[in-house]
């Protein structure tokens, strides 16, 4: 089913509201009457205090958590009762934790091939070809940290940094609308959190993704990003276009957590 | 001799189980106790088919038919009812013995004098050798089928599965139905054991699967160790090793009774043997730790 003329928009979330332990005394209202739009091409930072909803939202977006109200549209498919794995036909996901996204026990080898099957059927044949990992070692040359030589390593031996940019890669592999960014720099060190968000908008640009970012690091969200949206209490309380975002000054962002 | 050739056999018969461990254990990181019922259901279908003069050309794929239905039967329970995959597996072996009895209709079922795999397929005039001969055959072509599917695209996914379940579900993998197909091919393979096992000693005893999932689990453990020892990579010798060590299993317990140990207290010292492959290492590490 599509949804009328708004064929640009990729993401869509109308009237979501999510409630948690409803009627129990530890009851929270994660999200409250969230209606969000997002374009193709749009790279929406998304901060918010701990517990604003920012993780709820992603998770909804994903298939991780089903709404209790409300609809959710995906590249103009109602997608609100798809379950997470067929979600992936559009989505591309970096955790926040860097073992979230790739299998520690199998080699980068195997874990891109699978990212290289993300949107179709695996199938009894073996697919890892000579052309294959040539492919896999040219794009992992490009990231710059050597790792091209160690394609047949298991992932579980990369650091954190490592890992979190070829899970980056790893979405290039298959065709991707979505790109959705969980606070992924949040375990890594500066440097390698640098390496990782430069990768991840290489690889926006490149493929003009949608994008969803979410983040604590304000100057970050300000570096990144054509559109800013501030969430609290489970409702959006700013939305920022490109213009209003460049306009942004830091100490004024972090009046907003006041 | 015989007695440690016996052994030997009895080792070839089991590595079909052993791979199918290898497979929920290791792949998947489920523990799996359907293995009792499902080898007992294996021997019963083999042992009423043929007594009643099936060709084995039917029964193998009726065997592995059954013994896929009972993994994908445990599950269904662990995914659909979110129990507990060791809960899922011993309610299905439960419930298993019932229908193999009913199967079997009583407690045992001799199979002298008939067609068996090992009469097909004889090359040889001693039975010994022919046994020796199809052991082995089923051996190389299993573990060779194994090697080549977890090669595919398929059988990465399904290593993945058993790996990171967040990581499959974000590469569309359906992570349920991965986990109940791993089930049915596990218990397929345990159900030919049973197969072969009947036909080897020429019996299927109601009671033959009590406790075999520990020697599969042991043997697997043994094969584990070997690999990690020899730092194997390859995984069609991982797969070999693996059935190495339910060879060397019945080997240790050959020695055993051979040392004059009193058959009763075989399950001792299988249970014991099982307890030193995996505390030992164990250990050391403490040790050193």
């Amino acid at each position: 089913m599509t949804v009328g003329s708004q064929s640009n928009t990729m993401i869509q979330l109308n009237h979501i509201s999510r409630v948690f332990n409803q009627d129990q005394v530890n009851e929270v209202r994660a999200l409250n009457e969230v209606t969000l739009h997002i374009k193709r091409g749009e790279f929406v930072s998304l901060i918010g205090s701990n517990g604003s909803g920012k993780t709820t939202l992603m998770n909804v977006i994903s298939g991780a958590v089903q709404p209790s109200t409300g609809k959710v549209f995906l590249h103009g498919e109602d997608a609100t009762r798809l379950p997470e794995h067929k979600r992936s036909k559009w989505i591309a996901r970096v955790f926040q934790n860097p073992l979230g996204g790739t299998a520690p026990d199998l080699s980068i080898l195997d874990n891109f091939r699978l990212a290289a099957l993300r949107t179709s059927k695996k199938q009894l044949k073996i697919g890892i070809t000579g052309a294959f990992k040539e492919k896999v070692r040219a794009r992992i040359a490009d990231l710059g940290l050597g790792l091209e030589d160690k394609i047949r390593q298991p992932m579980g031996t990369l650091s954190g940094g490592q890992r979190q940019a070829l899970t980056l890669l790893m979405s290039t592999m298959d065709h991707t609308d979505i790109l959705l960014l969980d606070e992924p720099t949040a375990a890594l060190d500066p440097r390698s959190a640098e390496v990782v968000l430069e990768t991840a908008q290489r690889i926006i640009s490149t493929y003009n993704l949608t994008t969803v970012f979410i983040t604590h690091n304000l100057q970050n969200a300000l570096n990144y990003g054509n559109r800013l949206i501030q969430m609290k209490n489970g409702k959006i309380v700013r939305d920022l276009d490109a213009a209003a975002k460049k306009a942004l000054q830091l100490q004024e962002v972090y009046e907003w957590f006041g | 001799m015989i007695f440690y050739l016996s052994a030997f056999l009895l080792g070839l018969c089991l590595s079909a189980m052993g791979l199918g461990i290898f497979i929920t254990m290791k792949i998947f990181r489920i523990p799996d106790i359907t293995t009792d019922g499902s080898y007992t259901l294996g021997a019963a279908v083999t042992a009423v088919l043929l007594t009643q003069g099936w060709p084995i050309i039917a029964v193998i794929p009726i065997t592995l038919l059954a013994g896929a239905g009972a993994g994908i039967l445990t599950g269904l329970v662990h995914t659909r009812f979110k129990i507990d995959a060791l809960l899922s597996g011993i309610l299905v072996m439960t419930g298993l013995y019932s229908i193999n009895l009913t199967i079997l209709g009583r407690s045992n079922i001799p199979l002298l004098n008939l067609e068996t795999i090992f009469t097909v397929l004889s090359i040889f005039d001693k039975q010994i050798y022919n046994e020796v001969w199809v052991g082995l055959l089923f051996l190389v072509l299993l573990s060779g089928l194994l090697a080549y599917l977890l090669r595919t695209d398929f059988g990465i996914a399904m290593r993945a599965t058993g790996n990171s379940e967040s990581m499959t579900r974000a590469m569309g993998i359906n992570n349920d139905r991965m986990k109940i197909i791993g089930l049915a091919i596990a218990n397929a393979l345990t159900a030919l054991s049973g197969f072969l096992v009947a036909q080897y000693q020429s019996f299927t005893d109601i009671n033959m699967g009590i406790g075999i999932v520990l020697v599969g689990l042991g043997s697997v453990l043994i094969g584990d160790a070997l690999i990690n020892w020899l730092k194997i990579r390859h995984i069609w010798l991982q797969l070999g090793l693996v059935m190495l060590g339910c060879i060397l299993f019945q080997m240790v317990l050959a020695v055993a009774l051979s040392l004059g140990v009193h058959p009763n207290m075989l399950k001792l010292i299988t249970a014991v043997f099982v307890l030193a492959i995996v505390g030992i290492p164990r250990l050391g590490s403490m040790r050193d730790g």
